[in-house]
């Protein structure tokens, strides 16, 4: 047994000679060449398993972060959350909104290396809108009248009824539809292609050379699947992941000098969402004595060490031609007022009420917590339920059984609707049960019109109105911290839910 | 009366496991019972100026992540374990008894019947069974308590049975049949009190099992609900600061540990009972 054991040892030991001659062999082989070279690879860690590959099924915010950077569609969102023409190289709409033309752009390919005509472009849209008869796979996509092939450089896409916000869901991608399997050989026209991926352990992509825009800088990359969130410092620190994004402020002080940590925002609305037909939330006293109760910056400086962006209604400010920072002082805080409002609405001593929170969310789940120590300054109980993420999603969400709740609203595209269509009355979306006349119209009125300005004057009625009814309890856009080794640089944020890859290059460059 | 007193005095005396196992049970059961008259802090009390803070005289366990003082909330914790571990000992042990000591002694059907079920109950790992019966019910440390009671039904069904068989034959039960004592009184007056000894220690083990199950399930997040916390739940809040303040884990993670020990000793000290 001895024998046994010291014999490992040594062979150990000896094994470890190898490997770190080895290492400071090989680490010697790559200073020697020069940056931006085709040996550049980085790791990426990504916290959950990718859903699918075909991008038109894929429903995880997780998987399509990844699978942005390997598909396009029509036009693709930039950073500064304007939308550039990709596939099409230019398009006009008309007068009344209702006739989207694209000219296909000039010697765009496939990764496989065929080009893309328009026959792909209206495979894709069809796929996407049901045309065989099948349930749109984009709601709004049930607007599309039809889809023209003009000659064999334009598209024309045709609605039933005029939608000035139309081209935001055309960054849906655009696939060959020549591919009959695209949930295994994922095929686009993105500046990285897909390489291969095995469940729970990773997705490996290398830069697509014949990219027609801005080719990426790094040429390999590996997102890998890190299914424990400890181990995400400790991988990070170890030197097998070289980004991480979505850290926590804790674990970003736990992080050695070898990182940089990109401070921006989720692009979310976290509020104490309030299920405006419940009572006593039916009362806008008592929404608003909540509002006057509650601190967002408190809560920030609990849950993220004061990182975070205040907000007072449904919009974040990513969306910064939207974004109204004066509503976030609809409401400072002031007990009395708040305690006045509560007797007027019949609550003197106050209530007590249910703020049922997704368990998976740390942030949610500490704020809910804030929330209910804010609000014992009105004599307001809150108890806390803890939910599981998918009870959320039907108790919550779908069957809008609940009192309040605390989560974070994203937007899927670039259009202020986005945010902004679940508040009204009737809209399926709508689980906080607002209901506002004055708030449908001012919505229905920015729909109609075609006018931008006008247009986005009306949105700004909207988040006037949902900040005054107090609609629900608005807090913060949460931060977003990124971590990404010292030897990369040029990480950017989006106001989507998207990481782009294409961006990131060797910090000697 | 006297009796008894001398003969605990002198099981303390030779024994000490039984002596380490009451210093350490009862100085958890002080703190717990002080702390549901009194705790230094309010347990849920926030202070933005004092977040993660470590040992001091303030704060005599530190603080965690919001500020809260982990002393009060370990006071306020253990109360919630122990409640939880009690009342699945009492359900466990008093279902399964009853289940144990029927099958044991009438056997047949029933026996064949109930054991198969129990059988089918083993086969589940306890915590999955309380997982799903806590995914049933909905969360929260009642509903805890009571899945967890039921999962540890099987354990005390089977020791019981077993201790019943090997008694129903014996010459005292034959003796007391003969003189016409009825089957309830025959069960519950004869035959289960001359099994307490194996009971009580399994009784002991159990306390353990369902401290170290609701530390377990509440580190699930299936157990109490925030800004309360269980032992397990601290546990579980704190691991992410593990690096930044040892503290924060180390209090709650001892007084788990000294609960465990404290009746592992006692059980011990009891099945050594002379």
């Amino acid at each position: 047994m001895i024998k046994r054991g010291s014999l490992r040892r040594i062979t150990t030991g000896a094994l470890m000679i190898v490997l770190t001659t080895l290492a400071i062999a090989l680490s010697g082989c790559s200073s020697d060449k020069t940056a931006g070279d085709d040996s550049s690879k980085i790791t990426i860690g990504i916290p959950q398993d990718i859903d699918g590959l075909d991008p038109h099924y894929a429903t995880g915010a997780g998987t399509k972060e990844v699978l942005f950077n390997l598909f396009e569609g029509l036009v693709k969102p930039d950073e500064n959350g304007n939308l550039n023409p990709a596939v099409a190289s230019e398009y006009t709409i008309s007068e009344d909104n209702k006739v989207y033309t694209f000219t296909l752009r000039d010697g765009i390919t496939f990764h496989d290396g065929s080009a893309v005509t328009v026959e792909d472009i209206k495979y894709s849209i069809d796929r996407n809108a049901g045309t065989d008869g099948s349930e749109p796979l984009i709601s709004s996509f049930s607007n599309i009248d039809s889809v023209n092939i003009v000659d064999d450089k334009h598209v024309e896409v045709v609605l039933k009824e005029g939608d000035s916000d139309f081209l935001t869901q055309l960054t849906v991608a655009i696939l060959p539809a020549s591919n009959a399997t695209p949930e295994t050989t994922p095929i686009g026209t993105g500046p990285y292609k897909y390489v291969s991926s095995s469940p729970q352990e990773n997705f490996i992509m290398t830069r697509y050379d014949e990219y027609w825009g801005d080719k990426a800088f790094i040429k390999d990359v590996t997102f890998k699947i890190e299914a424990n969130s400890d181990a995400v410092v400790m991988d990070l620190n170890g030197g097998s992941i070289d980004m991480y994004a979505r850290i926590t402020s804790t674990q970003v002080s736990q992080l050695n000098e070898n990182f940089e940590v990109y401070e921006g925002t989720m692009n979310l609305v976290q509020a104490l969402y309030l299920n405006n037909a419940e009572k006593p939330f039916d009362d806008v006293r008592v929404r608003q004595a909540l509002c006057y109760a509650i601190n967002p910056q408190e809560i920030m400086d609990y849950v993220s060490d004061g990182a975070g962006t205040e907000i007072g209604s449904a919009m974040f400010p990513s969306f910064t031609k939207y974004f109204l920072p004066e509503l976030n002082d609809t409401y400072n805080t002031d007990y009395d007022k708040a305690k006045e409002l509560l007797a007027e609405a019949g609550y003197p001593d106050g209530f007590t009420f249910t703020i049922t929170v997704p368990s998976n969310y740390t942030q949610h789940v500490d704020t809910a917590q804030v929330l209910a120590e804010e609000l014992k300054n009105i004599g307001v109980t809150a108890e806390i339920q803890e939910i599981e993420w998918n009870s959320w999603i039907s108790d919550v969400y779908s069957d809008r059984k609940y009192q309040s709740t605390v989560v974070g609203v994203d937007a899927s595209t670039l259009a202020a609707s986005s945010l902004l269509a679940r508040y009204v009355s009737d809209a399926g979306r709508n689980f906080t049960n607002f209901n506002s006349a004055a708030y449908d119209e001012a919505y229905a009125n920015a729909q109609a019109t075609s006018d931008d300005n006008a247009k986005t004057e009306y949105y700004k009625e909207c988040e006037k109105i949902l900040s005054e009814e107090a609609a629900s309890v608005y807090i913060q856009d949460l931060p977003e911290f990124v971590a990404l080794n010292k030897k990369y640089t040029g990480y950017v944020f989006y106001p989507l839910y998207v990481q782009d890859i294409s961006k990131l290059k060797l910090a000697t460059e | 009366m006297s009796k008894a007193r001398t003969e605990l005095k002198r099981n303390i005396k030779e024994n000490p496991y039984l002596l380490a196992g009451l210093i350490i049970t009862g100085l958890i059961l002080l703190m717990t019972i002080v702390g549901i008259f009194w705790t230094p802090y309010e347990p849920t009390a926030m202070n933005s100026a004092e977040k993660l803070k470590g040992v001091s005289f303030r704060h005599l366990m530190g603080t965690d992540n919001m500020g809260r003082d982990i002393f009060s909330r370990v006071m306020y914790g253990s109360r919630i374990t122990l409640l939880i571990a009690i009342g699945t000992v009492a359900i466990g042990a008093g279902v399964g008894t009853i289940i144990g000591a029927l099958t044991g002694y009438f056997g047949g059907m029933l026996d064949e019947v109930m054991m198969r079920i129990i059988d089918a109950l083993f086969a589940f790992p306890s915590i999955l069974l309380a997982l799903v019966i806590v995914s049933v019910f909905g969360t929260g440390w009642i509903q805890l308590l009571i899945s967890l009671g039921i999962a540890f039904v099987p354990s005390f069904a089977r020791i019981v049975r077993g201790e019943v068989l090997r008694c129903k034959n014996m010459d005292y039960v034959e003796n007391a049949r003969l003189q016409g004592v009825s089957d309830f009184r025959m069960i519950f007056v004869h035959i289960v009190p001359n099994i307490k000894g194996v009971l009580a220690s399994s009784i002991m083990i159990g306390f353990n099992n369902a401290v170290l199950a609701e530390a377990g399930l509440s580190y699930l997040g299936v157990g109490s609900q925030p800004p309360y916390a269980s032992l397990g739940k601290m546990l579980s809040d704190a691991q992410q600061y593990m690096f930044t303040m040892p503290t924060y884990v180390l209090f709650p993670g001892a007084i788990i540990v000294l609960m465990v020990l404290g009746f592992a000793f006692l059980g011990e000290g009891i099945s050594r009972w002379k």
